[in-house]
């Protein structure tokens, strides 16, 4: 194994170009070290990225969006008051990973790139509309984090492709997004569905949003009929209802060991109901802190 | 010397709550656990898995993984004694153990162990595995208890079935138990109500933290010395002499500390595997098992099907109970479905009982004792039909179970009468716990259960050697899983009478001390306790010997009181009292060092009863449940030390809410385990429990000197059924199969309208 820190994403480009056989970026490394003390993936080439300067910064821009950089971590983000009051549903996902241990280190761009279905910072990154910058090659393109994701374990970066920041847009007036998932105990484990809304406000009604769903299909899901149940009212219960409705209906599950088809797509639409109220009162201007769990 | 034999007040030491002896090492992280252990020139080991659940082996090819220059040795079951003998049921217990850890013909369970490799590094041994081909042919398999017992099931061992089972049965059916008395046809007849129900439950794993590690060592001269984490390293000596094929006396077998066993850890699994290893590389080789292969490859308990029948009449009184107890224990005989039946009516006192368990094999790991093994499932099934009884008369589940609670007496369901018991206290307490009374919010409900099990005494030798200063060593045999260290130092300073903090305490290795069964059985604290006591009694009695000696009066003219040799009246003489230190000092000239000793197979062991209190909520639209309140009420005869014995109740309720909750072993159609690490198993996290309160009740057992009952099993045997009590109530649909996942509370949610 050829273990590299390069000093800047162009040399991290080259490297991973280069390289033959496996080759993993190392972020925060919670699942790259993971999966290589489980004998499930041994890389040949290992990049790590936490090296090139800037990669902890958390910065805001004029215009008030952010760029985060690939190696902050769940905890940094947590800490940070300002992106906290900005995006708290894109901060409560990504706090949701793991323990106090595992937020020192995991990010979110190893979360997306991953590639798991049910990574919990990916629907709030999608619902918040995050757009990632990839520096490959032929030079840097810019993609919503959506597109990264292709299946379980795969992306669609390509060779010699590397993250090298991310950006969420400016928050704006009366918005809020918030993100809940499911799981069977507190803590410590993986979500069975995940749900995100992003959404604004003019006076009481919902004049923008956003929905996403993770766990309940092969990738992150943008349900854009979810969305449009609940455009236009106040979040009153029969808007509510055909959220729910749709959220369930957009889900493409599998029966497995965390849960069955049939519970799933249940659950989605009871979660987008929950998880679309706590957005709302965060547009109000409520302070609603994370949940845990 | 007058010795009151049965002492159960007035105690100096015994009931405080000092520090246990072992836990600056433990949070200093100084203590030696399992893979603490090292050696010079020590290779590393690791285990080849069978993939399939079923196959026959035709061909193990070594050979690659051989030529590797980091690899120095190779084994496979050719390197094992064949001189173990296959006999049916539990006869052939060595026999079975050594298929388990290496296995022969056929791979068993997915996970099996087919081959090992000891190599330079950990990394090369698990690579070099990756290099021995092993040509399968897959067979049928069947991982399901009752689909096991169907005709078509493919037969895992012809020739495993004993005795006991009737003829006409499938042959995975390997042992059969039936006991009972009274005439069942006849109560149920008399019954108001009779409610006839059938209960799963799903194998769990003990989850203890640590997992398997051990370090051997075994010459060309065929002497050995192996470190391992076990309950008991004498059955691992004797075990693993037989599966090598050496004298017992010549393996050497030391206890590391242990990080929870719980039952899982009194067999052996790696320790065969790693001398077979070490003999052949002429080298000390270190075997740890990751947490999948803990999962995989060593004993979870068994899974249950149950058939439940109780009639009761109008005024609560139970009139007749029957139960049919299946379990599966894995490929092997051995699955708990004796203690199963005959725990299932033990807290009552029935005049008609029936019960019938069958032990069955699948294609699944060969279980392993788990805390009170075979009891927690038929408390669930037991328990959830009493409920559901009061339910439907209306009656007070408290009252009921008064009403028809065993007492000192009664007949017991499985046979014998019972001697002083405690579950009728159990009871009162929690009657006139706050808990019972306290209000439920919305969605809410409260569960309560009783619980049995029957300890166990077991083989016990114990030392206990004075120091010219005065302090004392003890030398125990059975491994420290719970506290007993501060137990056993509590009880010989309240013999002794000299300060706990003088007493060490130590798990001798089986080279210094005879043998000891296993810690298991909620046995440590009763059997090695009683051995310490009369060890130092024994002590004691030279101590006396002395002192009349110095004073040159008759040894039946002195007493020991306060730590001190006193004459034991007025009669004796005036002599000022001896001290115990004063006495030592002069030990080497007043006729040698003075030590106690003490062995037997103590029988008094005393059952032990609990109940518990438990508050639920269901989310009803996620099927996700809270336990938002737990109580643990359990006769502990006498409590040593009060910590350790709540200790004890609150570990057996977390574990309960895990097993009731969301733990399972899950197996795909391909027979393979689905969830062989925590993130799938799904254990309860800290947060996930509630404070677990405790109420020792203590009616002393007349076979302890201090009225002591072990407390390690019975509390995991009423969790179950009081949690799907609770959460049946919250829900309002009977829970009939565990775990109560989520999406199994949602779809009789559903089922239900
Ligand atoms: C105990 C524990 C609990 C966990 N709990 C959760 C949980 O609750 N929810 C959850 O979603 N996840 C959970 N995880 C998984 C993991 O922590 C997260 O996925 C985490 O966000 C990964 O981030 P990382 O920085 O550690 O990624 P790494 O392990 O460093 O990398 C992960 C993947 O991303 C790729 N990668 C990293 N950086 C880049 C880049 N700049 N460009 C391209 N590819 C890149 C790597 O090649 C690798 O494939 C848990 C893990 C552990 C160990």
């Amino acid at each position: 194994m050829q273990y590299h820190s390069p000093a800047s994403f162009a040399e991290a480009s080259q490297l991973a170009a280069a390289a033959t056989g496996t080759t993993r970026f190392l972020a925060g490394g919670t699942d790259v070290l993971v999966q290589l003390r489980a004998d499930i993936v041994t890389p040949d080439t290992l990049i790590d990225i936490k090296k090139i300067p800037g990669t902890r910064d958390i910065t805001r821009n004029a215009d008030g969006s952010w760029t985060l950089g690939v190696a902050v971590s769940g905890a940094e983000m947590g800490e940070h008051a300002a992106l906290v009051a900005d995006w708290p549903g894109v901060v409560e996902a990504m706090n949701l990973v793991g323990s106090t241990q595992v937020q020192g280190r995991a990010t979110l761009t190893g979360n997306l790139c991953n590639g798991s279905p049910a990574a919990d910072s990916v629907p709030a990154m999608v619902a918040a509309g995050v757009t990632a910058t990839v520096t490959g090659p032929n030079g840097e393109r810019k993609v919503p984090v959506g597109s990264i994701p292709t299946g379980p374990g795969r992306t669609s970066l390509a060779k010699g492709e590397v993250v090298s920041a991310l950006h969420i847009p400016a928050r704006g007036e009366h918005a809020g997004d918030a993100y809940l998932r499911f799981i069977p105990r507190s803590e410590m484990d993986i979500a069975v569905v995940g749900c995100a809304v992003n959404l604004r406000l003019d006076g009481d009604t919902i004049s923008e949003a956003r929905v996403s769903l993770g766990a309940v299909a092969p990738t992150v899901l943008l349900v854009e009929d979810a969305a449009a149940a609940i455009v236009g009212s106040t979040l009153d219960d029969a808007a509510l209802d055909r959220l729910a409705a749709a959220a369930s209906a957009a889900c493409k599950p599998i029966n497995d060991k965390r849960g069955t088809i049939e519970f799933r797509t249940q659950v989605a639409g009871v979660l987008a109901r929950r998880v679309a109220r706590i957005a709302y009162a965060r547009a109000k201007g409520e302070i609603i802190k994370g949940h845990h769990g | 010397m007058a010795l009151d034999d049965l002492k159960t007040k007035d105690f100096a030491f015994v009931g405080t709550r000092p520090n246990r002896p072992d836990g600056l090492d433990k949070v200093t992280g100084r203590a030696k656990f399992g893979a603490d252990a090292h050696a010079p020139g020590m290779l590393h080991g690791a285990i080849l898995r069978s993939p399939h659940a079923h196959a026959r082996i035709l061909r193990i090819d070594t050979s690659r993984a051989e030529a590797l220059k980091d690899v120095k040795a190779v084994v496979t079951r050719a390197d094992f004694s064949d001189q173990v003998p296959f006999a049916p049921g539990l006869e052939g217990e060595f026999w079975n153990v050594l298929e388990n850890v290496m296995a022969g013909d056929k791979a068993l369970y997915d996970g099996h162990a087919v081959a090992a490799v000891a190599a330079t590094s950990a990394l090369a041994a698990r690579d070099a595995l990756k290099l021995i081909e092993v040509e399968y042919e897959v067979l049928p398999h069947v991982t399901d208890v009752d689909k096991a017992m169907q005709a078509d099931a493919p037969v895992i061992r012809e020739g495993a079935t004993d005795y006991s089972v009737p003829e006409g049965m499938h042959p995975n059916v390997v042992r059969m138990h039936e006991s009972g008395h009274g005439d069942v046809a006849a109560g149920f007849a008399e019954a108001d109500l009779v409610i006839e129900d059938h209960f799963t439950t799903e194998a769990t794993h003990q989850g203890y933290i640590e997992p398997h590690a051990c370090l051997a060592t075994l010459g060309m001269d065929g002497k050995g010395e192996l470190w391992c984490c076990t309950q008991g390293h004498w059955i691992v000596q004797k075990t693993c002499a037989a599966l090598l094929g050496i004298e017992t006396a010549n393996l050497r077998v030391t206890a590391s500390e242990i990080g929870g066993g719980f039952g899982g850890k009194t067999t052996v699994f790696i320790e065969p595997v790693a001398l077979a290893l070490s003999r052949k590389a002429n080298k000390p080789v270190k075997l740890v098992m990751s947490r999948s292969e803990v999962f995989r490859a060593t004993g979870p308990t068994a899974s249950a099907s149950m058939d439940i029948k109780i009639g009761m009449k109008k005024d609560g009184t139970i009139t007749a109970a029957e139960g049919i107890f299946r379990l599966q224990g894995g490929a092997f005989p051995g699955g708990p479905a004796e203690y199963t039946a005959m725990c299932a009516f033990a807290p009552y006192n029935l005049t008609n009982v029936r019960q019938v368990g069958y032990d069955v094999m699948t294609n699944r790991p060969k279980q392993a004792a788990y805390r009170a093994p075979g009891s927690p499932m038929a408390a669930f099934a037991v328990e959830s039909v009493i409920d559901e009884l009061c339910n439907q008369l209306g009656l007070d589940p408290i009252e009921v179970r008064l009403k028809n609670a065993s007492r000192e007496g009664t007949k017991a369901s499985y046979g014998p009468r019972f001697q002083r018991i405690g579950l009728v206290e159990t009871l009162e307490a929690a009657k006139a716990h706050p808990h019972l009374s306290a209000p439920l919010k919305p969605g809410q409900g409260r569960g309560i259960s009783c619980g049995f099990w029957f300890n166990h005494g077991g083989e016990t030798s114990v030392s206990l050697a004075l120091s010219e200063d005065g302090s004392a060593q003890v030398m125990v045999g059975t491994p420290d899983i719970g506290g007993s260290r501060a137990s056993m130092a509590l009880m010989a300073a309240e013999v002794l009478g000299i300060p706990y903090d003088n007493i060490r305490v130590t798990i001798a290795d089986t080279a210094t001390l005879g043998y000891n069964d296993v810690s298991h059985g909620s046995r440590v604290t009763y059997a090695s306790g009683l051995a310490t006591i009369k060890a130092a009694r024994h002590a004691v009695e030279k101590l006396c010997e002395r002192a009349a000696k110095k004073w040159g009066i008759p040894v039946d003219a002195v007493k020991w009181e306060n730590g001190c040799a006193v004459p034991s009246g007025p009669n004796a003489g005036d002599f000022d009292p001896l001290p115990l230190a004063d006495i030592t000092a002069d030990m080497g000239r007043t006729g040698g060092p003075i030590s106690g000793h003490f062995e037997a197979t103590p029988e008094g062991a005393g059952v032990s009863f609990a109940t518990h209190i438990v508050d639920a909520e269901v989310d009803p639209e996620t099927g996700k449940t809270r336990v938002v309140r737990y109580t643990v009420i359990q006769d502990a005869g006498k409590a040593i030390h009060p910590t350790y014995v709540e200790g004890q109740f609150q570990g057996g309720a977390a574990q309960g809410i895990g097993w009731a909750l969301n733990e399972e072993y899950i197996y795909g159609e391909d027979g393979r385990l689905q969830n062989s690490v925590f993130l799938d198993y799904r254990i309860p996290v800290a947060s996930d429990l509630p404070m677990i309160d405790t109420v020792i009740v203590e009616v002393p057992n007349p076979g302890h000197p201090f009225g002591v009952r072990g407390v390690g099993e019975t509390s995991i045997c009423p969790p179950l059924a009081a949690i799907a009590n609770a959460v049946s109530a919250a829900a309002g649909v009977r829970m009939r199969n565990l775990p109560m996942s989520p999406p199994r509370i949602l779809s009789a949610l559903k089922a239900h309208g």
